[in-house]
């Protein structure tokens, strides 16, 4: 049976290549190999080894694969709003969404990062940044629902973030665009062309608590203005450092593709957080005036709540010595990563020939004998040959991200050879390259950035699709390619497609986090204020204008599913409680005329729709997830009078008509 | 640890095809199902699968002649939160049966293992198969503890006159 399906799908396989390389003469571009079928065939009803937790770029979510067959399970809202689930639509969801600005429904994350502890995969949460409004969001793994969104004071552009400290001490967020600040203000009313006077960037620490997960702003380090690109924690020997990749050390403020790219070296940034913590203890460090908003979604209440906090203490680095480092870096450096043993810290000078890796114990060494080549703005810069390991001479073209395995090696991305290179951490040798299809971006090994790395698959994200698929017009779908790194040469095993853009991703063995998986929440334990907890509660209440509707839905019906006196000019709020307590029973909700969304309510939830009702009639309100056989029957009706009529408010679950005399 | 996730998988996933499987054993439809249960097939199929106390955990309920008050009034509790938008206590049918004089017409033990139960009886117990080609909404597993099953027992005898 097995092998049987697994030759068709080989024999397809042939016929799509030969047929490829027919039309397109690129069969030998396809870049398979015969018994790739076989590993990534995952049976009907069987499980992937791997979640692959993928970053939506663009979409502002995070989707989750299985590796090896690169099956989309969910997508995660967490930036952006999902008319699917209701998130940002429904009354509980909407203060997520809510930052200094007000509402944003929309942004762009990059980068998960899933918890550790000793810096091995713990299975916990799942960070992610969002760049354009800067914001970090936890994804709880148990629910697989963002939890806590903590938005950036003092931060323009987070595209450092939130990589996580070796035991999910803190995740970090860097400016990426830095921007005008003073001792009064941030971002004051300037000239744009007074960049190296005015403009500062800041590097931010999020504090997690060790039990709950809820984040909290615990300090920022005040720097010299430039581009902070990407960042890594170091591990074991390291971990008390955070690195970040640092360009535009030539603080142009226009045409950045040329004159961010006039110096040799850039920088590589080390932090050392456990110092700054220590200060922050000691009451050291300036209290800012701040106003940034943190929201939190309980799974109790159902419901999520906002609060603007105002202050934020910043460190500058020029008042203490020992916290910031600088260590030039050939050509705008990108992917800033460390290796397993935190001995080695791997930057992508994206415009370099070379990857220059630089050796913790060397950089000990050299701020232990103040081994520096001078200043930047302050802050000392140590001499390059005195903290380099070696550089890998001629690895490729525009080197961006290096993930690691178990066994000594290094995979880093090309984005301009469209390539992986396999290297060696400690000899610096190219052993391996494979092409990909076409212009990797980020890569990710399971357990690639953590002291504990899976190995078995590096999955490459590609920037650029083009005829890898059927076409779909001018815009194509994103692209993922999976490659065998078991044995010594690196193989393509699958191309999968990925929504929105993909960049960074982790993948984390199944078994940490699947076990943990909730099916229902707790009918009991609901504690949303308008919960309808079993029929009796289901009721009608008129406050002002506004017309409150506590509702239950099982299958296959809607208590109540009449409902009358709702009067034009009323604001009408349906709190519906799915009363189901098994797993895989959602009921949704819709009403005509909507402006917003549906709901989707998973069992023993309660979530609201708010409905403003537009024209006099009678509108009908529906369950729009299939439940039952009798799902197409789950049904109701909201009558809506003129103003001022003087029909009652009344709502009925209904009479069951009798049964047809026999 | 992955080997028993996989083969828990493969259980899982056997449960999930006979369960769609289940709604074509028209077996018995017309027949009142419990009586029918008890006479004809107890001899030749195995006893769990046909007994009429149900397939589950629980196979002797022992009951007071008398109401226990507490027990029923956590199961009013229980009834009206997850219970009542599909049983009312009359004879009534809505979604499932009505309530009254159930404690008649089925053991004690058959409740219990019904609530707590559900899926599996209701692909392999006659009685609970003839009445979802009736009703045909799946009992849902309404996530009951066995003493969250007791107290909506002993609401159900109150609900049927025991003092």
């Amino acid at each position: 049976m097995r092998t049987k399906s697994i030759q068709i799908i080989t024999v397809a396989l042939i016929m799509v290549v030969t047929m490829f390389g027919a039309c397109k003469d690129k069969g030998a571009k396809s870049g398979s190999n015969k018994d790739a079928a076989s590993k990534v065939y995952v049976e009907p009803g069987k499980y992937d080894e791997f979640y692959n937790f993928v970053s939506g770029g663009f979409s502002g979510q995070m989707s989750v694969y299985g590796i090896p067959s690169g099956r989309l399970f969910r997508i995660i809202p967490v930036f952006s709003v999902d008319p699917t689930s209701g998130y940002g639509y429904s009354e509980e969801t909407k203060p997520m969404l809510n930052t200094s600005h007000g509402f944003v429904p929309w942004d762009d994350s990059h980068h998960p990062a899933l918890s550790v502890s000793e810096g091995a995969h713990d299975g916990r949460w799942a960070f992610i940044n969002a760049n354009n409004t800067p914001r970090i969001a936890r994804i709880d793994l148990k629910t697989f629902r963002t939890v806590d969104i903590i938005e950036i004071p003092n931060s323009s552009g987070n595209h450092s973030s939130p990589f996580i400290t070796q035991n999910s001490e803190y995740v970090v967020a860097g400016t990426r665009f830095s921007y005008p600040m003073d001792d009064a203000a941030s971002n004051p009313d300037v000239s744009i062309d007074t960049y190296k006077e005015n403009f500062k960037g800041t590097v931010s620490f999020i504090g997690i608590d060790p039990k709950s997960g809820n984040m909290s702003l615990s300090f920022q380090i005040i720097l010299p203005g430039m581009n902070f690109d990407l960042a890594r924690a170091g591990k074991k020997a390291s971990g008390d450092w955070v690195f970040f990749s640092c360009y535009n050390s030539e603080q142009a403020n226009t045409l950045l593709e040329v004159n961010a790219s006039q110096k040799d070296k850039d920088f590589v940034m080390a932090v050392n957080w456990k110092k700054c913590e220590e200060l922050v203890k000691q009451g050291k460090g300036t209290k800012k005036k701040v106003r940034y908003a943190h929201n939190t979604y309980s799974d109790e209440t159902h419901s999520a709540k906002s609060e603007i906090l105002t202050e934020s203490i910043m460190l500058d680095p020029k008042e203490y010595e020992g916290l910031v480092y600088f260590m030039p870096c050939p050509k705008s450096p990108h992917g800033c990563d460390v290796d397993p043993s935190g001995k080695y810290i791997v930057a992508s000078g994206k415009l370099a020939a070379v990857i220059p890796v630089f050796s913790f114990d060397k950089i000990t060494k050299a701020i232990e004998a103040k081994t520096f080549e001078g200043d930047y703005q302050g802050i000392p810069v140590l001499k390059y040959d005195a903290v380099l390991h070696g550089e890998v001479k001629k690895p490729g073209l525009g080197p961006l991200h290096t993930e690691f395995d178990a066994n000594g090696f290094a995979y880093t991305s090309f984005f301009v050879s469209s390539e992986i290179v396999k290297w060696n951490v400690e000899k610096l040798e190219v052993v391996d390259r494979v092409p990909t299809y076409y212009s990797i971006g980020h890569l990710s090994v399971p357990g690639g950035p953590t002291t504990k790395p899976w190995g078995k698959y590096v999955i490459a994200y590609n920037k650029i699709t083009k005829d890898r698929y059927l076409p779909t017009g001018p815009e194509l779908t994103q692209s993922a390619q999976l490659y065998s790194i078991e044995g010594e040469k690196m193989k393509l095993l699958l191309d999968f497609p990925t929504t929105g853009e993909p960049h960074y991703a982790e993948a984390i063995p199944a078994d940490l986090v699947a076990k943990n998986s909730v099916k229902i929440f707790k009918i009991e334990e609901n504690k949303h204020p308008y919960a309808a907890k079993g029929e009796a509660q289901a009721k009608v209440e008129r406050k002002g204008n506004e017309v409150h509707v506590w509702m239950t839905s099982i299958r296959s019906h809607f208590t109540p599913d009449n409902i009358e006196g709702v009067k034009m000019g009323d604001v009408v709020y349906f709190h519906v409680t799915n009363l189901e307590q098994d797993w895989d029973v959602p009921h949704g909700f819709a009403v005509k005329g909507a402006n917003n969304a549906e709901l989707l309510i998973m069992p023993g939830e309660t979530a609201t729709l708010k409905w403003s009702p537009d024209r006099v009639g009678v509108f009908p309100m529906y369950c729009t997830d299939f439940c039952s056989a009798l799902h197409q029957e789950m049904q109701g009706y909201v009558r809506v009078s003129p103003a001022g009529s003087n029909v009652p408010l009344s709502f009925s679950t209904g009479k069951v008509a009798p049964a047809p005399a026999k | 640890m992955k080997k028993i996730s996989l083969s828990v998988t493969a259980i899982l996933a056997i449960f999930l095809m006979a369960s769609c499987g289940g709604e074509n054993n028209s077996s018995n439809a017309n027949a009142s199902a419990s009586k029918e249960v008890g006479s004809d097939q107890t001899q030749e199929a195995s006893a769990e699968e046909t007994s009429d106390k149900g397939i589950g955990k629980f196979t002797d309920i022992k009951l007071d002649p008398t109401l226990n008050k507490a027990f029923a009034d956590g199961g009013k509790g229980i009834y009206d939160m997850k219970c009542g938008s599909c049983h009312r206590l009359t004879e009534e049918r809505l979604v499932g049966p009505g309530f009254k004089g159930v404690t008649e017409r089925r053991k004690p033990e058959w409740i219990m293992n019904f609530i707590t139960n559900a899926a599996e009886m209701l692909d392999k117990d006659p009685a609970a198969i003839a009445m979802l080609e009736e009703c045909l909404v799946r009992m849902p597993n309404q996530n009951l503890s066995d003493d969250d099953a007791r107290n909506v027992l002993e609401f159900l005898r109150m609900n049927d006159g025991l003092k």
